[in-house]
């Protein structure tokens, strides 16, 4: 079965998962990400590299955040970039997704960039596309979201180098969560020897330990001795579903308060892909506190990003 | 019109036969089978040697699409890709628009149909009013328009006292209800099997207990009401033990299962192929080996098609947002040979599968090559390969999983009625 994002050289083609990439690429991505945090640290931040590129941001699903950073990322290679918002325009007229795809690239588009609610398709429009055309997945539906997992293996290689030493969890509504899975893969696949999720059981996956994680309901027994972690964000809709009786509970028995944290290595930091619903999944004095790298998450986001674009554009 | 079908291998499992023999055909019934009939003339004379000669293939679930669904397919289209997949007696769903729930549709589509002189079509007619679950349908009313069960097609009763009175209902007059075990609740949407490959891809996923807890509601309803109960696509290894264990008890509970079901699983999904999105989902290699298991011990009495033609954007587009089924009456009769030939079966059990037992599970004569019998036969080398290409299937669905596969086993001949119907 071939690797849908490997062109025939084993090159990268596209960016669609984590799942599946070979760690010398996942490496490649970090190592060329960490030339770029200069660039964003300088007076003019700009490099010429993506220049005359057509950079499509396709958000069938809105998110300003996201958008905004990728936008950044592309400015920052002098890429031109387009932002669509398409559920405001031609989806609404019944145009099907591919349709929007086909006349974009009618357009002589480059990169796509793709958010959607849906599985999946990051991985169909990466199907239908011509071979010039690379796309990047910001996430669809529960699947994916490589370039936040990819951020936060940057992340956590600046802050403790090694990731064969490390015991990492990650905290939260696992089974609605496509940066989780990404996290997962890309942590087990740089060598991580001990993944854990924290979660009730009606926010986990079926076999989630299947994917490699060790699977804790109790977050003291989950966070002791762990190095790195990771929280995930709880959407309101959770309570809504029958799957959690209130946010309060929730905050109580599964959101990282100083006390909890504690539990955790002295040295341990915290992540969180943001936006933070502070006092539900992290405390404020958590998320404020001297563990946390939330904001330089941010800041190494759009190196990552940059470095994803420039290596697929070299492809 | 008289027809001799000279020297195939004539497999008919309701008479026991596997033998090399000729069929002699006069006016659309079958007159002898071996020897001569006195004085016979043939006006046509079909060389099968190497061919095997086998009743008309029984079809438990066949969608026609019409009334209301022809941007998905027509009759003529459908009823075409029918006998080119060998089948001469098919069963419809009831999930029309408007669903089969009133005579005067059921006549027209019987009507239609037989026009059309291809294979014969059996409706099944919807159990409740609008399939909505609440009021029952006017049964014998509609069975004398010609039903031979009800069923709720794709959506199961919510309603467990309407399920259990509907049920009863339907026994008074000794109808067969014919159920889909899913619990509704549980499956909410799903579109996967809850297991390995939902939880990588993230795939909302229906558990195998939505299938079992429905099974469970459904077998002691039957118990309770003496209904006679057909389930309609297994798809998981506790469901096929809970239907073992009901039969085995002497409950009138009959299954099927999809062809698709006895060859692919979850893993066939590979990167969100939205052919593969199917109802019920593919689950674990565990449940496809406990459902090939099951149809050779019986517990699963026949195989369908549960043929579903779907128009090509409704597949192009994310696979939770794509619609389920795939196109297969023309490979039915192919998969079902695979399958023989993989578990390593004889012909004749597996042409029971799709001729003998579907037939008395529909109730209706057909299957068998009788003396007296309509001339409804299915004429097909067991040798010849053909790939499935959208060129070549005649439904207007080209959504197959097995799309771009080579298959053994093509039909050379149908005959419905002693009309030659299909010619390769």
């Amino acid at each position: 079965m071939n690797n849908p994002q490997l062109n025939k050289d084993g090159k990268l083609q596209h960016l669609l998962t984590t799942e599946g990439l070979p760690a010398p690429i996942l490496l490649k991505i970090l190592d060329t990400a960490e030339s770029f945090v200069g660039v964003t640290q300088r007076d003019i931040k700009k490099v010429p590299l993506l220049r005359g590129k057509s950079i499509f941001n396709l958000f069938f699903e809105s998110s300003t955040r996201t958008r905004t950073t990728f936008e950044i990322a592309a400015k920052r290679l002098s890429a031109d970039v387009v932002n669509l918002n398409i559920a405001a325009s031609s989806q609404s007229k019944g145009e099907t997704m591919l349709d929007t795809v086909n006349n974009l690239s009618a357009m002589n588009a480059d990169m796509f960039i793709v958010r959607h609610s849906q599985s999946g398709a990051a991985h169909l429009i990466a199907r239908h596309v011509r071979p010039e055309i690379h796309v990047i997945n910001a996430g669809d539906g529960r699947h994916a979201h490589p370039t936040q997992a990819l951020l936060d293996m940057f992340t956590i290689r600046r802050y403790k180098h090694d990731f064969h030493n490390l015991r990492v969890a990650i905290v939260g509504d696992i089974l609605h969560s496509r940066v989780a899975r990404s996290q997962i893969h890309a942590l087990t696949t740089l060598g991580v020897p001990e993944v854990r999720v924290i979660s009730p059981k009606t926010l986990l996956p079926t076999k989630v330990e299947r994917l490699g994680v060790h699977v804790y309901h109790d977050m003291e027994q989950g966070l002791k001795g762990v190095d790195v972690v990771l929280m995930l964000r709880l959407q309101n809709e959770r309570m809504l579903g029958a799957r959690l009786p209130s946010a309060e509970e929730y905050f109580k028995y599964y959101g990282l308060t100083q006390e909890k944290l504690a539990l955790a290595k002295h040295d341990a930091i915290v992540m969180h892909p943001g936006p933070m619903n502070r006092g539900i999944e992290i405390d404020s004095a958590v998320a404020d506190g001297k563990q946390s790298v939330i904001l330089p998450q941010v800041t190494f986001g759009i190196a990552v990003r940059m470095a994803v674009m420039t290596i697929l554009a070299g492809n | 019109m008289r027809i001799l079908i000279k020297d195939g291998r004539v497999i008919d499992p309701e008479n026991g036969m596997d033998a090399v023999n000729d069929v002699y055909i006069i006016a659309g019934k079958i007159v002898a089978i071996g020897a001569e009939p006195d004085s016979f003339q043939a006006n046509h004379v079909i060389n099968a040697k190497g061919l095997v000669v086998c009743p008309g293939l029984v079809d438990l679930s066949v969608r026609l699409r019409e009334p209301g669904l022809e941007y998905k397919a027509t009759l003529e289209s459908e009823m075409r890709a029918a006998v080119a997949g060998g089948v001469t007696s098919l069963a419809c769903p009831p999930d029309t628009d408007p669903p089969l729930d009133e005579p005067g549709l059921v006549e027209m589509l019987k009507h239609r149909a037989k026009s059309l002189n291809q294979a014969h079509v059996y409706p099944i007619g919807a159990l409740t009013q609008g399939l909505k679950g609440e009021r029952l349908t006017e049964m014998a009313e509609l069975h004398d328009a010609g039903c031979v069960a009800f069923s709720q097609s794709d959506k199961l009763l919510l309603d467990t006292k309407v399920m259990m009175q509907a049920m009863q209902y339907a026994s008074t007059f000794g109808f067969r209800v014919w159920l889909r075990p899913e619990d509704d609740s549980i499956a909410d949407s799903g579109v996967a099997h809850d297991g390995e490959v939902a939880t990588r891809l993230g795939l909302p996923a229906i558990p195998v207990c939505a299938e079992t807890i429905a099974l469970s509601k459904i077998i002691l309803i039957a118990k309770e009401t003496g209904a006679k109960v057909h389930l309609c696509r297994i798809s998981s290894a506790e469901g096929v033990a809970m239907v073992r264990a009901a039969r085995q008890q002497g409950l009138p509970i009959t299954c099927d299962v999809a062809v698709n079901h006895i060859h692919l699983s979850e893993m066939d999904i590979s990167f969100f192929d939205s052919n593969c999105h199917l109802i019920p989902p593919l689950r674990a290699i565990s449940d496809r080996d406990a459902l090939r298991a099951g149809l050779v011990d019986g517990t699963i009495g026949a195989v369908c098609s549960d043929h579903a033609p779907v128009d090509e954007d409704a597949k192009l587009v994310p696979f939770g947002e794509s619609e389920a089924g795939s196109t297969s009456i023309e490979l039915l009769l192919s998969l079902v040979l695979k399958w023989a030939e993989e578990i390593n079966i004889s012909l004749a059990v597996a042409v029971a599968k799709v001729t003998s037992e579907p037939a008395k599970i529909l109730g209706v004569e057909a299957g068998d090559l009788s003396v007296g019998a309509a001339a409804d036969l299915c004429i097909f080398d067991p040798d010849q390969h053909w790939r499935v290409e959208a060129s070549i299937l005649k439904s207007q669905g080209k959504n197959t999983p097995f799309l771009g596969m080579e298959l053994l086993g093509k039909v050379k001949y149908t005959l419905a009625n002693g009309i030659i119907v299909y010619e390769d």
